[in-house]
Parts: structure tokens; sequence; C-alpha cells
């Protein structure tokens, strides 16, 4: 690549030579390095995290990614519970994103119980999927601005989200966490009304995203600060598991709505938005059409969603419901890439074992670790947020 | 998928596969053939994404089960290459070399579930327990109830009431 991967030093006389294993060695008692903790309480940091930082004056020479602080376990808890009793516990695994897990969870289990979800409940799981993607991309907006120092954007994108929160709250009940998706369907239909105010809030989307564009893309400011900065190179994509924005920012078009389809998805017409430069602007314009492309998608989806209809199908009773045995993987594209459960069953009312993959458990480790080196202190916090990671899905 | 599976059961002993879709298989390898197959998986057959590695633990029949969950990014399926090992001295071969991530996820089993990746970076060192003497806390025979109960203290209730009487008294004070 023609770019350097981050902006440095042009004098490296000033530092120290690498060893065989490409790192420096570290001499604190030449009193030149410093060693800092970026978290786990600070606005740069995305959740409860923490980056170990050895510092060379303020260029970062190494570090080392620690999670833990918000371990609880939930893999394990699920052991314990029956099927059903896991939905309150799936959905806190990524806090701003619980429909992917519920959706995952769900899908599952149907598959390996073996039940055909009704087209109805099929297109409202397509609508909660997109309208967490759209309010999960306005908060991340909100925070790549924020760490770079532009405060009004996350003003304007959390007023957003906020109205998509609304929706969610008159469609499921809850806010935050939904769930709203259980074996063999969903909860409800689309209360009354509910269409004509989602097209408002969308038209809202639309309008802000404009001032979005002229405020932080076209901003000089921002642009020094991203351009040719933080760039995963393509050949990383595979051997580090990149998927996602990140990926398709490097140019290559990883999206499982398009790559493995499901729910309603092959009935909507959409491309998935690529990049080519792979730096932190790149990859924050590939999440801002994203963003407008989730617009469009609920668009299509709010057209031909059926306002009646079966939306959930026969199981049997959930609180003695024997998953027949068996294991399986089932995936969705969540804003951040792939997200999938991995289940298996022994026959029992409850799960042999679930393992969640969640997209920052390689975003946030090996990848973030390996392209912090030679960043400026002052960038960590872009850099970071710029990669889109949420701490709950790596020590779920 | 039918095709990959002849294929590498001309160069490797495949114990048994079963398709669960259309675009997702499990296919069981030995200990000793598995990183050589995934290797192959990855180098000649074109498997080039490692979804997850993760571990079943089967406490009954006394082993743990590997999963490597394998995708195909043009072909876009899945294999997932299951690998039983002894839960007595618990080890396998690393494939850090293969991906990036492969040694967070083998630190994380290390921790978790107590099985060794020899070779394999950082692979002692905790990753989200800090300070844990108890045994592997992912291992079925690790008690979570009981744990919690030796660890942490019971903090008293609250005060409770009837609802009844709590609103007589509430309400009509002097009767």
């Amino acid at each position: 690549m023609s770019k350097k991967l981050l902006k440095w030093n042009e004098d490296r006389t000033l530092f120290p030579e690498k060893n065989s294993e490409g790192k420096i060695d570290v001499d604190y008692d030449s009193h030149k390095f410093m060693k800092i903790w970026h978290g786990p309480q600070h606005p740069g940091i995305t959740g409860n995290m923490s980056l170990e930082l050895t510092l060379l004056g303020d260029e970062v020479m190494d570090c080392e990614t620690h999670v833990g602080y918000l371990h609880r376990g939930f893999e394990k808890l699920m052991e314990r519970r029956k099927y059903i009793q896991c939905f309150p516990i799936v959905c806190r695994v990524a806090v701003p994103e619980p429909d992917f897990n519920e959706y995952c969870f769900a899908s599952a289990m149907e598959e390996l119980a073996g039940i055909e979800v009704p087209e109805a409940a099929e297109w409202l799981r397509t609508l909660v999927l997109e309208m967490s993607r759209l309010q999960s991309f306005l908060a991340w907006m909100g925070g790549q601005a924020g760490s770079l120092g532009q405060g009004i954007i996350g003003q304007w994108t959390i007023y957003l989200r906020d109205l998509i929160l609304d929706r969610f709250e008159e469609l499921t009940g809850g806010r935050i966490y939904h769930m709203y998706m259980l074996p063999g369907g969903v909860r409800g239909l689309l209360p009354d009304g509910f269409r004509q105010r989602m097209t408002e809030n969308l038209d809202e989307i639309d309008r802000f995203m404009k001032d979005v564009k002229k405020v932080m893309f076209d901003n000089a400011v921002f642009k020094k600060r991203t351009v040719g900065m933080g760039v995963i190179d393509p050949a990383w994509i595979h051997p580090f598991g990149i998927t996602g924005p990140n990926a398709r920012a490097a140019g290559v078009a990883k999206d499982v709505r398009k790559d493995n389809p499901y729910l309603k998805y092959p009935e909507l017409d959409f491309e998935p938005v690529v990049g080519k430069d792979s730096d932190i602007y790149t990859r924050a314009d590939v999440r801002r059409r994203d963003l407008l492309m989730t617009v469009d998608l609920i668009r299509q989806i709010m057209a031909k969603i059926p306002d009646k209809g079966d939306i959930r199908a026969k199981t049997p009773n959930v609180l003695h419901w024997k998953v027949p045995a068996g294991e399986t993987y089932s995936r969705a594209e969540c804003t951040r890439g792939e997200y999938g459960y991995y289940m298996v069953s022994d026959g029992t009312e409850y799960p042999r074992r679930i393992n969640v993959r969640g997209p920052s458990y390689t975003h946030a480790v090996a990848l973030l670790e390996k392209m912090i080196v030679n960043a400026n202190i002052a960038d960590v916090a872009g850099l970071m947020v710029s990669l889109h990671t949420y701490p709950p899905e790596i020590e779920r | 998928m039918q095709t990959i599976i002849e294929n590498l059961q001309k160069h490797f002993q495949v114990v048994s596969y079963h398709q669960q879709r259309e675009n997702l298989g499990f296919l069981i390898a030995s200990k000793e053939v598995a990183v050589g197959l995934i290797t192959h998986l990855r180098d000649y057959e074109g498997f080039a994404h490692l979804v997850l590695l993760t571990a079943v633990d089967w406490i009954e029949d006394e082993h743990f089960q590997l999963t490597y969950l394998l995708h195909h990014p043009e072909k876009k399926v899945d294999l997932g290459v299951r690998v039983m090992i002894s839960r007595e001295n618990a080890e396998m071969y690393s494939i850090h070399h293969l991906w990036e991530q492969a040694r967070t996820y083998q630190r994380e089993l290390r921790e978790m579930f107590g099985i060794n990746f020899p070779g394999s970076p950082d692979v002692d060192k905790p990753f989200i327990l800090e300070g844990w003497e108890e045994i592997p806390p992912y291992r079925r025979d690790f008690d979570t109830k009981e744990y919690s109960e030796k660890t942490y203290f019971p903090r008293p209730g609250r005060e409770t009431h009837d609802p009844a009487e709590y609103m007589k008294k509430k309400l009509y004070p002097n009767e």
C-alpha cells in the first residue's frame, strides 16, 4: 500500500531499532518510556475495556488489550437456564445491538427444532434488525465524531437515535432491550400509525444526515485527522478475521446479508457499500452510506410488510421444550460485521453450549494491537472507535 | 460441499461427516490430523476465514470437543471441524500461525476450559479472569451457585410488609 498505516514522526533516528520479533526492547530505567492506561474509564474508549500503552514521547510503541471489566459469564449462565430463559440474557451480550443476538439465538433454536417461521414474522424480524442497525450506526457516529473533538454531531445523532428508540418502545415495549423475537416468531404486529411515524422519523434522519455530512465529513479538521490514518491492509482481512464495514472499507464486499441471505433480505434491493482507501475516513464514510442504505431498506420493508397474519409458529410448551440434539451456527450481519451463535443441544431442556461470535473479538484484540503501534496518543481514541467495537461481546 | 469432503478424504482420515444444512457441515477429525486438515482447508480448499474456535465439555464421555468453524468466502459455505480431546491432560496443537486471532481464542480456552495450546503466544496470561484459583469456570463440573455462595456473602433483604396491613396503617393510622 502506498499509504502509511499511521502518521508518525518522520525522524526515526529518535526511536530505538526493532528487535528480531519486530518489537522494540522497552527499558523503563532509561526514562524514555512511559506506560499509561487508556481506559477502562475514559470517554475515548468504547465501553469497559482498557489499553495498556507503552509510549515513547507521544508515540505508541506497544499495546495490550485488557478485557474482563464486564464479564458476566453469559455463555455459562445459559447452560443453567431453559432456552426461553436465555432470551433476557442474550440481548445483553451487545448492548447497542441486542436484536442480532435475539435473532441468531432464535434462528439457531428453530433450525435444530425444525420450526418454520411465518412470513409476517420474518418481515418484522427484518424490520427490527434494520432498526437496530440504524440506531447503532447513529450512536457510533456520535462516538466517532466525539473522539476527534466534534461534540455537536453526537448531540444530533443521539437525538435521531432516540427517535428510533421511540419506535422500538412502541413496537416492543422496550427502548434498549427488546426481547421481541421469540422462538417461532415475534411478539406482535405493527401498532396503528407506526408506519406514518416511522416515515416521519426517516425523513428527519435524512435531513439531519445532510448536515452531518457537511459538518463532519466535509470538515477540514476531521479530514486531516482521519484521511490516510489507521489503514487496514486488504491482505489482513482473512488472517485477522475482519468483517463488516472494516472489511468493506478495504474494498472487500463482505456482507452476510448478501453472502448468506437470511430472513427477507433476498427480496430487498441493495448492494453492499464498499470503500477503497481503508483509512479511518473511509470506514466512517462507509458507515455513513451504510446508514443511509439502512434508511432505504426500512422504507422498502415498510412497503412490503403485511399488516396482519400469523406472527408465531406453533411451538412446544417453552417451559418443557426439549430441543433435539445437534449443533448449528446461525449468523447475521450486524453494524460491525459477522455476528453468530454456535449452539449445541444434547436433547435436554437446557442448551449444552452456546458460543457467541462477535466481531469485536477479532477487531478489538489482535487487529487493534497491531494497528495502534506507531499511532500518536491523541489518535488512539479515534482509531479505536473507527473499528467500532463493543467489549461485552469479547468477554461474554 | 460433498466434493470438498471427498477431496479431504483422499488426504486425511475423516472420522465422520454430518451435513447440518445446505451450506453448513460438521466433520470429526482426530487430534493428530486436525491441524494438517485445517491447514489444507485454508490453503487448498479456500476456507480462508476462521469464524470461531470454541470448546464443548462432554464431561460424561470424559472429553472436550473443540470446534473450528471455517468459512469459504467464495463458495459461501461453512465447515465445522470437530476434534475430541481427553479431559485429562487437555492439550491441543496450536493454530496461531494460521490465523492471527487464533491466539486470542486459544488464550480464552486455556483460561475458561483449561485446555492448553503449547506454543501459542501469551496462552498462560490471564485474559478475562484475574487471580482465578478455582477449576476453569466453563467446565461442566464448575458449580457457579456453589462458588458464588462461597465467595460472596448474602446481603440482608429489605424489610417487607403485608401490603394490606401496611396500607391500612398508612391510610387509617388512628384505627
